[in-house]
């Protein structure tokens, strides 16, 4: 076996959550930037405000991370110019998958999470695999921290399986407030155990009345 | 006399040494309705006369935006203008993506009249039968530039396109030096004045004009036409008083010098 030295990736580390409610969605996502052992920056922004009511959460590999938002936002802008409106989350949601499978033979080494807003006004959460493999749910996590917030995003919002007929309503029926503070419970227990989790929580709030930001400390360590 | 055996081909020069396909695209931009973009330090506006075909129809659009900082309007084919608004959409969005900041209007118009220019020297092509008001804001500050067919390109404090727009130009030639120090008010008063010039006394209404403005904290987008109509109402209360008649200059063609190099 020859040794590859081709290897073009990195994980910066990192995690992101978001969860849909009934008329809001929660996304949030740490601000720490790795690589390896070592932090390059505890400031970093792993969130980006596609349009004005989806949000983009992206963990893994950051220049990844920022050509594939530099990617959407021109396509937005296309979208708006031709539709003159801006884009729905369901569409740019597709949208998301479609350009993430495009490069299905040297992917985005990203690890994405789409929030927002649907047609209806409901939250929707829809959460992505590298290549595209995309679905609508009702809260996720994705990074290096997942592993540790998803059982206890479960355990705590019980979504319905997507299987089941009549389909159920995948939103918590969690009001805005004890969303947020859950999303800050979570990340509050992925810093602990996970290193490339902490400093900072960025988290944004999207709602009839438009986007909010609030930032929360973690601990540093 | 010799037009018609040198006018087949927009790659065939006359015995004069004209492009007479490139100068017949100039006289479609002629027919087109009434475009005027007036400019001050700060601010940049556009207005179009909006001709329906018939009162069945809606009229076509004629002012496009191109980017937060820059926005077009038409005159001539529509089809053409909507195109190359397509097109200067792409390299605005295209330049912000490599150099994450606003492309330059400068360079843009020359973006835009080398592919014009183009169009006047292949032999399957034709040239382009729009002309365009771009109005900008960069670094530099606020431009307007009008683009022709035949791939020139001139910038101007204020300029008027399209059919009728003689009496505009008119208008806006008493006015011009002073535009520099406008508020951004009065930028727009003049634009509605000079449009109402060029309709000749047909009545001016908000439905039947389009009016865009940008400048330095504000992007460019169209203006609301409750806030056009007020100001037209404004207008024609000054206008009790004897009203300015913008003498009738002919439009007939210059003395001999080709109609591009104007």
């Amino acid at each position: 076996m020859a040794l590859r030295r081709d290897w073009v990736y990195e994980n910066n580390g990192g995690t992101c959550v978001a969860i849909a409610g009934s008329d809001y969605c929660v996304i949030a996502a740490d601000t720490r930037l790795s690589v390896g052992y070592s932090i390059y920056t505890r400031e970093f922004s792993k969130i980006c405000n596609l349009a004005d009511k989806c949000v983009l959460a992206t963990s893994g590999f950051q220049g990844d991370m920022k050509a594939l938002q530099k990617n959407l936002a021109a396509r937005h802008l296309i979208y708006q110019h031709q539709h003159n409106k801006q884009m729905s989350c369901p569409a740019m949601a597709q949208l998301l998958s479609n350009t993430l499978y495009y490069k299905r033979f040297f992917p985005y080494y990203t690890f994405n999470i789409l929030g927002g807003l649907d047609s209806n006004g409901k939250g929707c959460v829809f959460t992505y695999d590298a290549v595209g493999s995309y679905e609508r749910v009702g809260y996720s996590a994705q990074g290096t921290g997942a592993g540790l917030i998803i059982p206890v995003l479960d355990n705590q919002l019980k979504s319905p399986s997507p299987l089941l007929l009549p389909a159920k309503d995948a939103v918590t029926p969690l009001s805005e407030a004890e969303a947020v503070d859950l999303v800050k419970d979570v990340f509050a227990s992925a810093t602990e155990r996970d290193i490339y989790t902490g400093d900072k929580v960025e988290i944004v709030v999207i709602n009839a009345s438009g986007i909010r930001q609030e930032l929360m400390e973690l601990r540093k360590d | 006399m010799f037009r018609n055996q040198y006018d087949t081909d927009v790659t065939t020069w006359s015995p004069a040494g004209r492009l007479f396909q490139v100068e017949y695209a100039m006289e479609a931009v002629k027919q087109g309705a009434a475009a005027v973009g007036l400019r001050s330090t700060s601010h940049v506006v556009l207005a179009t006369v909006n001709k329906a075909t018939s009162d069945l129809s809606s009229y076509q659009k004629k002012v496009f935006k191109v980017d937060d900082h820059i926005g077009v309007a038409i005159s001539g084919l529509t089809a053409d203008g909507r195109v190359l608004s397509r097109y200067l959409r792409n390299e605005c969005i295209n330049h912000a993506f490599v150099y994450e900041s606003p492309l330059p209007v400068s360079r843009l118009v020359v973006r835009l009249a080398d592919k014009a220019q183009v169009c006047t020297q292949r032999s399957w092509k034709r040239p382009y039968g729009v002309g365009l008001l771009v109005a900008g804001l960069d670094e530099t500050g606020a431009h307007l530039y009008y683009n022709c067919p035949s791939g020139n390109y001139f910038e101007y404090q204020a300029f008027a396109i399209g059919s009728r727009s003689q009496a505009a130009k008119t208008f806006l030639e008493r006015r011009f030096e002073s535009f520099n120090n406008y508020s951004r008010d009065e930028l727009i008063k003049d634009a509605v004045f000079a449009i109402k010039e060029t309709l000749q006394g047909e009545k001016l209404t908000s439905a039947i004009c389009t009016v865009a403005i940008l400048g330095k904290d504000e992007a460019f987008h169209l203006i609301d036409q409750k806030i056009i109509q007020e100001i037209i109402d404004s207008i024609e209360i000054k206008e009790d008083a004897p009203a300015e008649q913008a003498p009738e200059q002919d439009e007939a063609g210059s003395s001999g010098a080709a109609p591009m190099d104007i």
